[in-house]
């Protein structure tokens, strides 16, 4: 999928850096024992940034929902509809959901609960990784 | 000149807070609503400022009272959800000639402006209390409940314009048209779902939770059409008087599959307007005052890129709680509901947290409820102002119908007997919402 490519800023910058590198780091509050999704300047419930580090996570999770995308705004996306979006729950901590289109997947067959990992797609505009998920097994 | 927003302290956010202090002591009475439009031809007189104006002088016309009685106005600054021009954009040429020309260039135009309204509303002579409720008209309802009931404002308007320019709303613009995504964009954007894509993931959860399915949404999405056509002031009323059939519904072209076109709400032109003030100064009004008995606010703690299934229900029952523990009101004590739909397959979230209708069920039993007989004659009506659905994206159609309703004048009257209604808006994790009363609290 010819996705936009996502330009780092210096607060995402280490999640970045991880995707081309081809490991999946999210944010983590040690005082609140909580992960965090998009990377933010502090954590959402302590509002400490002291407390918040960078953590590796398995890339495992879960497919719980998706819809099918026939009207995106994304202009790069449009002559790829219809296209899959699938909703994401990490393993480490299902509350937080990732986005993915499911490559492999075909659109309709998409299987709500399955098991998926990680894998990194290179976006065409500047060459920057970012997640995808595929079906796992 | 910057005005102050609303003290956080001010909202009712968290359970535990009793009832509500200023219960029984604001009404509503007058309401004014402008002519709607699709979209902006670029005139003055055609403005969302200018629609302001007209919803204001209408809102005190109907309430029967002097402008001189204003002492306060709570505005929703903001006036849309998608394109706005640049706030340094010169106004149109001959714009001056119409408005007195505040500090903000796009005042009127792409942005409600309190300053602004003042200058070209200069009846408004007395206007002492200013506040800028953000984000939606449901923020400055609340507002504008705790300054009355504070005695900081005896008569206070709440307004809010929308504008829509020309073009289309997201699609192949802005941020959407470039090859690479910068802020929040790099989370959203990249993804490429619609706006409705969140909300139909999250309903595309709940059905498979509850066994539902999409078809089921059908008799609600029609109602809210022929709610929203009996309705003179709507957009569809006004411009395209077509009703829909559950035919049209169920073949209609997907926007993100399960949301389709109908799913989705239709920006406009409009502007509202509503009178608050104190059940001493209403007798003097022409209008029967409807009293607010509480208010709750939800906002969510966000962990990820969009909201599960788990986190809406949270936050709709903690709404329903926070409501009824203010106002000493239950679900059995709502005549009807009027919280927002604007996108249609969320409306259940709010309607199940308020326990509405609900027959000892807690959740999943909406769509079953949307398959019974749910319009205004029948015994549990769902949304009797037809919402943004029914009316063009406001977020208010419902609030302002709340209001009509229990003053008994609603063009979608219901047939039993309206006494308390409860309305609020916008998302299910990320609302504000109020109980009204017909007569005052006991
Ligand atoms: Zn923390």
């Amino acid at each position: 999928m010819p996705k936009q490519s996502p330009i780092p800023d210096e607060l995402d910058k280490p999640f970045y850096d991880a995707c081309n590198e081809e490991r999946l780091v999210i944010q983590y509050c040690t005082s609140c024992r909580r992960y965090q999704f998009p990377p933010r300047p502090g954590c959402t419930r302590c509002g400490n940034n002291a407390s918040v580090q960078w953590r590796q996570l398995s890339g495992r999770g879960r497919i719980v929902s998706r819809v099918v995308v026939h009207d995106t705004p994304t202009s790069s996306l449009i002559p790829e509809q219809p296209f899959n979006v699938a909703a994401i729950a990490l393993d480490e901590e299902p509350d937080i959901i990732m986005l993915s289109h499911l490559p492999g997947t075909p659109v309709d067959q998409v299987p709500i609960g399955a098991a998926v990992e990680v894998i990194f797609e290179t976006t065409p505009a500047t060459g920057q990784k970012v997640p995808e998920w595929r079906v796992a097994g | 000149m910057p005005h102050p927003g609303v003290p956080h302290s001010w909202f009712r956010n968290k359970d535990g807070l009793g009832l509500w202090e200023g219960r029984g002591k604001v009404v509503a009475t007058g309401v004014g609503t402008s002519p709607t439009a699709r979209r902006w031809d670029e005139k003055p007189e055609t403005s969302m400022g200018a629609l302001t104006i007209i919803a204001i002088r209408k809102a005190i016309a109907d309430a029967g009272i002097s402008p001189d009685e204003i002492d306060g106005l709570v505005l929703t600054p903001e006036s849309t959800t998608g394109v706005s021009n640049d706030p340094k954009t010169p106004p149109p040429p001959g714009w001056e000639k119409h408005f007195k020309m505040a500090s903000f260039p796009q005042a009127g135009i792409t942005r409600g402006d309190i300053d602004w309204l003042l200058l070209n509303t200069p009846e408004l002579k007395n206007v002492k209390f200013m506040m800028n409720g953000a984000m939606c008209m449901s923020v400055s309802f609340v507002a504008a409940a705790e300054a009355v009931a504070r005695g900081l404002t005896q008569t206070c308007l709440v307004v809010r314009g929308w504008h829509n320019l020309a073009g289309r709303y997201y699609v192949g613009v802005g941020a959407s048209a470039l090859n690479t995504a910068s802020g929040p964009f790099k989370y959203s954007s990249i993804w490429g779902l619609p706006a409705c894509g969140t909300t139909a993931m999250v309903f595309e959860e709940y059905c498979r939770k509850y066994g539902k399915s999409h078809d089921q949404m059908a008799n609600f999405v029609v109602t809210q059409r022929r709610n929203g056509l009996m309705n003179p002031d709507g957009f569809y009323s006004q411009h395209r008087p077509e009703m829909i059939t559950v035919e049209d519904y169920l073949t209609a072209r997907w926007i993100a599959k399960p949301a389709n076109i109908y799913d989705n709400d239709l920006p406009i032109m409009a502007a509202l307007a509503v009178v608050f003030t104190t059940p001493e100064r209403a007798k003097n009004h022409k209008q029967k005052p409807v009293y607010i008995l509480s208010h709750g606010q939800t906002r969510p703690e966000m962990m990820g890129v969009t909201p599960t299934l788990e986190k809406w229900e949270q936050a709709t029952d903690r709404m329903g709680r926070i409501l009824y523990e203010g106002s000493g009101v239950g679900p059995d004590d709502l005549s009807f509901e009027n919280m927002y739909d604007g996108f249609t397959l969320f409306h259940q979230f709010h309607l199940e947290g308020l326990r509405y209708a609900a027959r000892g069920e807690k959740r999943g039993y909406a769509l079953d409820l949307y398959e019974t007989d749910i319009s205004i004659e029948g015994p549990n009506p769902v949304s009797p102002s037809g919402g943004n659905n029914g009316n063009g994206r406001t977020r208010w159609w419902n609030h302002r119908d709340t209001i009509l309703q229990l003053q008994g004048r609603s063009p979608s009257q219901i047939r039993k007997k309206a006494e308390i209604g409860v309305s609020g808006a916008p998302m299910p994790d990320i609302c504000d919402a109020l109980i009204w009363s017909a007569t005052p609290p006991v």
